[in-house]
């Protein structure tokens, strides 16, 4: 914890469950978090005691090699995995404590995923695809319809609605992913890898994208290896051993 | 998540895995289709012989001589006694729940006429028959009214007897040889087919005194009484049995039934047998539900990832439950139909090829299968999309189990 606090914002929905340190515009902070998998008779310890708060709004890159711990640290903050020991607050949410269910719903509410391989569903078009965090959290279909359509849009899909993935480019299958991660209004967007399978213009169109989708007030945290794509985040992670290795902050 | 949104996906799925769909829905329809025709089957056997034994009369009471009651030793007072023409007359007179009644004594003979002969069931009876027994008269007349004791030699002849013996022509008039007894026939009645494993049409009636004389008879083969109506069976049964064994000297040396024990009987044997052809039917339902879960268990595992997706997506448990649970239950609710429809067909078709036999697709049989099917579904559905929703996250999108 250093002073990087800054100024307090003007009395903004400071409530009384925010404690103290975790101001209201922290969306992320996690302390002491450990993941230990085991493998057998060993233990793999691909979390070590790592601490990490991240404000609204920012940028934050991860980079280490393979094995570093990067991919387990994205799961952890995107509530896919649960730390095996250490505390995880989300909005001031603890989380490290929610049942199954219970972090569904939080992955439902705040946090939208962009994964390498796109994981879209092959059987279904680009605006189905887009839909279908809607259609999970109940949503009414006519309304659905809009929300999809703006997403696309927002990714310049507008046209492509209707085709499937297999008659998508990759950059363009991406940006169908992107869509659908921000289809419900997260305030996080995790991405892992997501130019590892592009090429080079594709990749920088999607960073492009990402960055446009950061402006508009997203807070964005990406895994990459690519030091190209790093270079564009305000903060870059350098991961080693399941420890952050150096945090770096560059002049926006 | 809404049941519309469920059930799109489901359906996206199965349309994407046609061949398979079509595979496991025709196991299920097969084993629907099975169980429907074979309890189809079993009601128009039941239907069938419901339909024989209206033919033979109704409200009957049979006579029979002796009794049902096996014991070792003789009962006391002596032997059992004949069931005699005199019996039928006293239980017909006396039986105030009785309409009327016939006597019945049967023998086989060989029947002669022009040279031709046929080996021929004689049943001696009364004039009364006619009506006891619902038998209708082709040509001329029946059995002459009067006293039973007083036997003329005059023979009604049934249809296939007429059809072997005078090659169709009429017989009104002609003299028979029946045995070394000469007859002349004075009738012909309608088709009557088979009952009680007689066949009346390959058959003839004389008078029962007649019939006594011509095979040394000395007990009747039958009464046949009428109730008055069913409610009045029970009462006839009664008195029939305390006029007869009055006039047994207090022995009941005979044996009286009814029609409706003997349907009751009927029916009870062919409804369990038709439960019991079900049950075979039922096992290749079972079958179908193991095929069910076996696709339910491909689609999870090819779904590994989608499955993760949906998860990262915020799906819960029980969404993911739900969403493989519907797409079996749909595939043996369609299997279910399809194989009703098919079922219903071919039941329709053969119905038209034997008009005679009363095939009809049961209601109530339609009901059970689809029933069965579903919960089929339900039941073969559930440990698949159970251990889908069960799936970690992570491992799943990673696509391992």
């Amino acid at each position: 914890m250093n002073t990087a606090a800054g100024a307090p914002l003007p009395d903004r929905g400071r409530t009384a469950t925010s404690l103290p340190d975790a101001p209201d515009d922290v969306v992320i902070q996690i302390q002491g978090v450990s993941r230990v998998y085991r493998m057998g008779e060993s233990e793999v310890r691909a979390l070590n005691d790592v601490s990490l708060t991240i404000r609204r709004g920012d940028f934050v890159a991860i980079m280490g090699p393979s094995g570093s711990g990067k991919s387990t640290m994205l799961n952890v903050l995107g509530c896919l995995d649960t730390p095996t020991t250490g505390t995880y607050r989300i909005d001031g949410q603890a989380v490290e404590s929610l049942s199954e269910d219970q972090l569904a719903e939080v992955r439902q509410r705040k946090i939208g995923f962009v994964f390498q391989s796109y994981h879209l569903v092959g059987r279904m078009t680009a605006a189905r695809n887009v839909e279908l965090p809607l259609i999970l959290a109940g949503e009414d279909p006519r309304t659905r319809r809009d929300k999809v359509r703006t997403a696309l849009e927002q990714v310049g899909l507008g046209e492509r609605m209707d085709h499937r993935p297999d008659q998508l480019s990759g950059g363009e299958r991406q940006r169908v992913a992107i869509a659908r991660a921000i289809v419900m209004r997260p305030s996080i967007l995790l991405a892992d890898e997501p130019t590892g399978n592009l090429d080079t213009r594709s990749g920088s169109e999607i960073v492009a994208l990402l960055e446009a989708l950061h402006r508009d007030g997203l807070t964005l945290v990406l895994v990459t290896h690519d030091p190209r794509v790093a270079e564009h985040a305000h903060r870059v992670l350098a991961m080693r051993d399941g420890r952050i290795e150096t945090d770096t902050r560059s002049q926006p | 998540m809404r049941r519309r949104d469920l059930i799109g996906i489901a359906l996206e799925t199965l349309r994407l895995h046609r061949l398979r769909t079509t595979l496991t829905l025709t196991a299920i329809a097969i084993g629907v289709t099975s169980v429907l025709l074979l309890t189809a089957l079993g009601e128009a056997a039941k239907g069938f012989v419901i339909q024989e034994f209206a033919n033979l009369g109704s409200n009957l009471v049979i006579v029979l001589p002796g009794s049902t009651e096996t014991s070792g030793m003789p009962t006391f007072g002596g032997t059992t006694r004949n069931l005699t023409v005199e019996d039928a007359e006293a239980a017909v007179r006396r039986a105030s729940a009785v309409r009327r009644g016939a006597p019945l004594a049967v023998g086989s003979a060989t029947m002669e006429f022009e040279g031709r002969t046929r080996d021929i069931m004689v049943a001696g009876t009364t004039a009364e028959l006619l009506e006891v027994r619902n038998l209708r008269l082709a040509l001329g007349q029946f059995l002459p009214v009067g006293d039973p004791r007083h036997g003329d030699r005059v023979v009604v002849v049934g249809q296939t007897v007429q059809r072997e013996l005078f090659e169709g022509k009429n017989p009104l008039g002609k003299a028979v040889r029946i045995g070394e007894w000469r007859f002349r026939v004075i009738g012909v009645y309608a088709p009557k087919g088979r009952s009680l494993g007689i066949d009346w049409d390959d058959a003839v009636l004389v008078p029962v005194a007649t019939g006594m004389r011509m095979f040394n008879l000395t007990s009747l083969f039958r009464v046949m009484l009428e109730a008055r109506d069913a409610e009045s069976v029970p009462a006839a049964i009664a008195q029939v049995r305390q006029i007869v064994r009055e006039r047994h000297d207090g022995d009941e040396d005979f044996t009286i039934i009814s029609q409706d024990a003997m349907l009751g009987t009927f029916s009870t044997i062919i409804d369990s047998l038709t439960a019991f052809l079900a049950g075979i039917a039922a096992v290749s339902l079972a079958v179908a539900g193991i095929g069910i879960m076996n696709v339910m268990l491909v689609s999870v595992s090819e779904r590994t990832r989608e499955i993760g997706l949906l998860k990262a997506l915020g799906g819960r448990r029980r969404q993911i439950l739900d969403l493989f649970l519907v797409e079996a239950v749909m595939l043996s609710g369609s299997g279910a139909v399809a194989g009703t429809l098919l079922g219903v067909l071919v039941i329709g078709i053969a119905a038209a090829i034997w008009p005679e036999f009363p095939l009809r697709p049961g209601a109530a049989w339609i009901a059970t299968v689809v029933i069965l099917s579903l919960a089929a579904g339900i039941g073969f559905g559930l440990m698949p999309a159970r251990s889908a929703a069960r799936l970690d996250v992570v491992e799943a999108l990673r696509g391992k189990r």
